[in-house]
Order: structure tokens, then C-alpha cells, then sequence
């Protein structure tokens, strides 16, 4: 995956909260308050802002599959690190290895709308969701099959998010295809926390926004919503622990 | 005698102290005194522990029935007091190793009196912090896919294989010197004894009649074992550093801490006898058999640990803030002056440099300062694990607003609930085992040395017991 910050603005010019996270919890009915691709905004050395929509890395020496006991969160041999909610114990000793604060657990029954039962339960689709198990962005190997891409790669307005396979070192964002490696060196792609040696397999390409009109100085961006109106108690489920 | 090829126990088959009949009845008296009968006070406390430990549990099936949401640990603090809890408890576990095995491998003769005391908190602890793990798992019920799909690649399977070897073994090294204080309390059960006991006791035993034989097998034995415990007591609090050791969060991802984990361990496990000392002493008047020298002496061992836990944190705190590499600026601003100050600040103070003050100072070096001293410790300690926990989840990982944590009354009940049942095993051991071990005591140690005889200017010296004539090691 690569994400053209340059082209990401937290969704401000279309007035909604950023949409590659609403399609994602639409598409996984992700409970309450999980945001599997989560939009950051941070601080710039000469002030302003940008933002970093930052999904699970799929790091290449993934921390939290070195450390799960039971093998419930594993790398597939197709480049996904995948979480089966049917055997984690819910130790959480992943979530304190994950250096991106990008997994996620069911602390209380999970907040998520009656028809995620219905699903036919599947790692590559983590629905419905388990209480008492971790759960995170799994890169949608489900819409992969089929041809899609990621809820997220269909949703972005501004066609900031590649998709692809290192591989066949190809991706697009669904109206251009890149060939990845040359698109990461032309534009001096970056991975978070490179020192770390993760080796995640998503690239940034720096930015805040700039090729889509954004003012690095217009800070903040719209709060995300959840569709559906679900379990009185995610309000005390803060991922932060506040309140 | 000898033990296998290379190994000699210095202790010959008989008894070597000659210790005066009425002295020595006095001693069985009193140490048995308990396992004969007890008044209602003890019913009382004993049921006051129950009443918490029910109330724990109670706090437990709401966790059960609702999840985790009823603590207060969420996704970026996500462990708590169950995890601080089972480090305290798994580090407290090693007072027995310390006193029985390092100090009966050194030949040290003082701590006879106390060394049951410390293997009792060393099993106690164990059984007690390793239920932690568990209280925090989210899906409790799937215990079996540790063993069904258990990955040794994982820090939390060495932490299972490690302590579940170290509880086997202490339970051993427990059990081994009650042997002869089984037989003896076999011996001297009356006809009025009630049945159970006297099956009890009799089956306890192993028959032990005392012979050259026995003694043999049983001082070889525990030669074993005392030298098989230490290895495998610095390994569990290394793994259970290492479940944090293994992160690449800032606070966190250092090499310091398998070796600082060990030391907290032991201060912490020192902390932890004497205060039980103290209060037994009390409570079944063992004023006579352990005196101002354990509690010195414990006191100076606590006094030393103070010294190697300054040096661990000077080089935890200088290295890492030499450098101020990324997050540490905000670690250590939460620790010194931000939210955790208070917390950090007694530690380092209050629960290291304060106790090595009072076991510095002459005049503080009594048993009263030292149990102060020891109780100063065992706070600072859980505090150290709450600051290592909170603090290390604590440092943000992205651009967010750093998170808080505090703990609800559920995991509060299952911390009291888990003293209570400490306190409860504890209380229940002794009343029905001698918590002095008799045998010990009484051949190779006799008499307490009477502080006064010596001079009050040399009081506040290191007592040493009687020495072996000579090593044969």
C-alpha cells in the first residue's frame, strides 16, 4: 500500500469526517470506537498540520505475531497479517508490541449492528466480531479476491491510497496504476518508524495535502461517525481510557 | 557424606549443636502451640478473609459476564493491576529462594528460624500471581489453546513453562525440610488427637524415623534442590521482565531488564519475609527464636538491594536520558514532574533511599526500623511495577492526546481479593504446619545468641550463628 499525503487533506475539502475510515467501518461493521485506518494530524516542523491515514502496517517482521501465544495473529503467505478471533486467548500481549497503537480490542460485547451476526465468521473478514479478542486492519484479502480493492482505496475522494501487490510490483488507486517501486523512489516514499526494522508494507509518500489545495495551517478535521446506533456502553469503550 | 560424585553436604548425620532439653521443649511447645488449637480470633480473621475473597469473586463474574469493559485498562493502556499484581506476586516469590537456597548455599546458620517462613511465601506467591495472567485474559475459557497451540516463540509460554518449574520446585523445597517436623508432629500427636491429623501427619512423614539413612537421603536431597532453585528463580523474573523487554515501546525496549527485574524481585521478596516474620513473630511469640539478629541481619540484605536497585535505576534513568532519544523526553517528564511524579518520586525516596537510610543509621537499625523499612519497600515495589505498566503504555505511540488509566472497583476487589487469599493460605499453613523448622533449629542452630551478651557496643554487628567446624565443599 502506498498513501500520497500530498494528495490527503482528512477529507476537509468535502466536509466530511475522513472517508477511507467510514467505508471501512461500514464495510467491516468495525465496533465502536475502532478505526482500523485511523487519521492522524500532525504537528509540522514550520507549524500547520498534516494528516497520516495510517491503517495496520503489515510489517514484514511483524512485533505482535513474534509475540501471540497461540498463533491466533499470523502472515499469510499472500503479505497480510491476519487475526483469527476464533482461537486469541485476549492476552493482548500484541497490542503492547505494535509500535503503531493499530490493533484494537473487544473490551465489552462489541458494538456493531445486528446483520454483522449474520456473516460467516473468516480472519480475512473479522466479522462478526468476538468479544474478549484483538482485532485490527487486515488489507481486505476478502475484496482482493474478488478483484476490489479495500473499502478504504474505493472510498478516498482524492485517490490518495495505492493498492497492490509487491510482487508484481503494481498498484493502483483505481484510476492510475503505478509501478511501485519506481512511484516509491520518484517520490521519496518513507515507512513509519523505519529505525524499528518492521519493514512495514505500507509507504508514505510525504505531504500535507498540497496537490489537493490544502493550507497546511487549516487544521482539524471532522470527527468520525459510526452509521449505526448500537451498545449504550461504547461511550465508556474510549480508546484512551477517558471517561 | 557425599552426594553423587563431586558434591559433599558439610552437615554431618548427627546433630551437632547440643541444645538444652528444656530449651528445646520450650521451643516445640511454642512453634507447635498452633497446630493443637486457636481461638476465635483466628475464626474471625479467617472468616473477614473469606468475606473479601467472595467479594472478589463476585467482581470477577461481572468481569466475566460483561468483559473487560468493567476494568478500567482500554486500547492504549491496556494492561493494569492484573499485570502489575502478578509481577509483585511473582516477584515477592523470591524471599524463599534468597533466604533457603542462596543462604544455605553460603552456610549461613542465622536464618534456620525464618527459612520455612520464606519457602511458605515463595509457593504462596506463585499460586497466588500466576492466577493473574489469567483474571486478565478476554476469553478465559480458551486457557486450552495455550496448550493446544502454545508457540515457545512466545515470552508469555516461558513465563508459564518458567513458573510453572518454579512453583514445582519450591513446592519441593517446601516440603522437603517439614519432613522430620511431620514425623515429629506425628510423634508427639496425644491419643486425643483427631483422627485426620494423626492420618495426616503419619502420611506426611514418609515414615521418617530419624536414621543415619533418612538424614542422608534428606540432606542430599535438598543439597539438590537448593542448588536447582536459584538457576531456575533468576530465570522466571527475567521472562516476566521480558514479557515488557520484548515490546519495542520506549520505556520498555531495554536490555537492563532482565537483570532489573531480578533485583526488584529479591528487595521486594526481602521486604516481603521480613514483614511476614514480623507479624508471626507476634501473633504465635516466637520472640524468643527470631530476634533482633534475623531482622538485622534481613535488614542489611534489605540495605544492600537498596544500593543495587539505586544502581539499576541510575542506569535505566542516565543512559536512556543522556541520549533523549524519542519518547523519552515525554517518559521522563511524566515521571519526574508530570501525572506520575508523586508515584515515581516515593519510589525512588521513599521505597529505596529511605529504607537504606534507616539501615545505614544505627539507632533506626532495630526491629521495629527495619520492618518500617521493609514495608517501605514492598509499597515502593508494586508502585515501581504500576510505573513501569502505566508509564510505559502511557508514552504515545502516534500523534494522540496521551492516555489515562484508572483502575474501577472491579479490579480493585480482585487485588484485595488476591491479598486476602495470600493472607488466607498463609493463616491456614500456619495452623496446621510448624512455621519454625524444628529440626533445623534445634541441631543446627540451638539457642538464639543473647545480643546483650555481647557487648551493647557490638549489638548493631552482623550476628553470625554458630559456624561448621569445617567446610567440606
Amino acid at each position: 500500500m502506498i498513501i500520497d499525503l500530498r494528495q490527503c487533506d482528512g477529507c476537509q475539502s468535502v466536509g466530511k469526517p475522513p472517508q477511507c475510515t467510514e467505508a471501512c467501518i461500514g464495510g467491516h461493521y468495525a465496533p465502536e470506537p475502532m478505526e482500523w485506518i485511523q487519521v492522524y494530524e500532525a504537528d509540522l516542523p514550520g507549524g500547520g498540520t498534516q494528516f497520516i491515514p495510517t491503517p495496520c502496517q503489515q510489517c514484514q517482521n511483524p512485533p505482535c505475531t513474534n509475540l501471540c501465544p497461540v498463533g491466533a495473529t499470523f502472515s499469510t503467505p499472500e503479505g497480510v497479517v491476519l487475526i483469527d478471533q476464533e482461537r486469541c486467548i485476549g492476552c493482548r500481549i500484541c497490542m503492547e508490541g505494535c509500535p503503531y497503537d493499530r490493533r484494537f480490542f473487544n473490551w465489552g460485547e462489541p458494538p456493531q449492528p445486528a446483520e454483522a451476526k449474520l456473516a460467516q465468521y473468516d480472519p480475512e473478514n473479522e466479522s462478526p466480531a468476538y468479544k474478549g479478542t484483538v482485532m485490527k486492519c487486515d488489507f481486505c484479502p476478502h475484496l482482493a479476491r474478488a478483484g476490489r480493492r479495500p473499502y478504504c482505496v474505493q472510498a478516498c475522494p482524492n485517490g490518495a491510497i495505492y493498492y497492490g501487490d509487491l510482487e508484481e510490483d503494481l498498484a493502483t488507486n483505481g484510476s492510475h496504476v503505478v509501478a511501485f517501486s519506481r512511484f516509491i523512489s520518484e517520490n521519496a516514499a518513507y515507512r513509519l518508524k523505519e529505525h524499528l526494522g518492521t519493514e512495514p508494507r505500507v509507504f508514505y509518500i510525504p505531504g500535507s495535502g498540497q496537490q489537493v489545495g490544502r493550507d497546511p495551517r487549516r487544521v482539524g478535521r471532522k470527527a468520525t461517525e459510526w452509521p449505526w446506533q448500537v451498545a449504550p456502553g461504547s461511550a465508556q469503550w474510549r480508546r484512551d481510557g477517558a471517561g | 557424606m557425599r552426594v553423587g560424585a563431586g558434591w559433599s553436604v558439610s552437615e554431618p548425620a548427627q546433630a551437632r549443636v547440643h541444645a538444652p532439653a528444656e530449651w528445646r521443649e520450650r521451643l516445640e511447645q511454642r512453634v507447635l502451640a498452633p497446630l493443637a488449637g486457636t481461638g476465635w480470633r483466628y475464626w474471625a480473621w479467617l472468616a473477614f478473609l473469606l468475606v473479601v475473597i467472595a467479594w472478589a469473586l463476585y467482581a470477577y463474574s461481572r468481569q466475566l459476564e460483561y468483559g473487560l469493559i468493567v476494568a478500567g485498562v482500554r486500547d492504549r493502556i491496556s494492561w493494569g493491576l492484573y499485570i502489575i499484581c502478578f509481577v509483585f506476586f511473582i516477584g515477592i516469590s523470591h524471599a524463599g529462594t534468597l533466604l533457603s537456597a542462596i543462604l544455605r548455599a553460603t552456610k549461613a546458620r542465622w536464618q534456620l528460624s525464618i527459612t520455612r517462613m520464606a519457602e511458605l511465601i515463595t509457593v504462596v506467591a506463585l499460586l497466588v500471581g500466576a492466577l493473574f495472567p489469567f483474571i486478565d485474559m478476554g476469553r478465559p475459557e480458551r486457557i486450552f489453546n495455550l496448550f493446544i497451540f502454545g508457540r515457545w516463540q512466545s515470552p508469555l509460554m516461558w513465563d508459564i513453562l518458567a513458573i510453572t518449574t518454579y512453583l514445582t520446585g519450591s513446592t519441593i523445597y517446601l516440603y522437603l525440610p517439614l519432613i522430620p517436623d511431620f514425623a515429629r508432629c506425628r510423634d508427639r500427636l496425644g491419643p486425643t488427637a483427631a483422627r485426620w491429623k494423626r492420618w495426616f501427619f503419619a502420611t506426611a512423614a514418609l515414615d521418617w524415623n530419624g536414621s543415619a539413612e533418612h538424614r542422608q537421603t534428606l540432606e542430599a536431597a535438598m543439597t539438590i534442590m537448593m542448588i536447582v532453585i536459584i538457576p531456575v528463580a533468576v530465570s522466571v523474573h527475567t521472562v516476566v521482565s521480558w514479557i515488557f523487554a520484548m515490546s519495542l515501546r520506549e520505556p520498555m525496549n531495554s536490555t537492563v531488564f532482565g537483570a532489573y527485574f531480578v533485583a526488584g524481585a529479591i528487595y521486594s521478596g526481602i521486604a516481603a519475609i521480613i514483614v511476614l516474620m514480623a507479624v508471626l513473630r507476634k501473633l504465635l511469640h516466637l520472640e524468643e527464636y527470631i530476634t533482633r539478629t534475623q531482622f538485622v541481619n534481613l535488614g542489611y540484605l534489605l540495605g544492600a538491594f537498596t544500593l543495587i536497585m539505586l544502581y539499576f535505576n541510575l542506569s535505566e534513568y542516565a543512559v536512556t536520558g543522556y541520549k533523549m532519544a524519542e519518547g523519552t523526553p515525554f517518559n521522563f517528564q511524566q515521571l519526574m514532574v508530570g501525572p506520575l511524579a508523586p508515584l515515581f518520586w516515593f519510589y525512588i525516596l521513599g521505597s529505596i533511599a529511605l529504607p537504606g537510610l534507616i539501615i545505614l543509621y544505627p539507632r533506626t537499625r532495630t526491629v521495629s526500623g527495619v520492618v518500617v523499612a521493609a514495608v517501605l519497600a514492598l509499597v515502593g515495589m508494586w508502585i515501581e511495577r504500576y510505573l513501569i505498566v502505566v508509564g510505559g503504555f502511557r508514552v504515545p505511540l502516534m500523534p494522540y492526546q496521551p492516555a489515562s488509566y484508572s483502575p474501577t472497583w472491579v479490579e480493585w476487589s480482585i487485588l484485595a481479593g488476591a491479598f486476602a487469599l495470600f493472607a488466607l493460605i498463609i493463616s491456614v499453613f500456619a495452623q496446621l504446619f510448624p512455621v519454625v523448622s524444628l529440626w533445623e533449629v534445634i541441631e543446627h542452630r540451638g539457642p538464639e545468641p543473647v545480643p546483650e551478651a555481647a557487648g551493647v557496643r557490638g549489638a548493631g554487628r552482623l550476628q553470625v550463628g554458630p559456624l561448621p567446624e569445617r567446610s567440606t565443599l
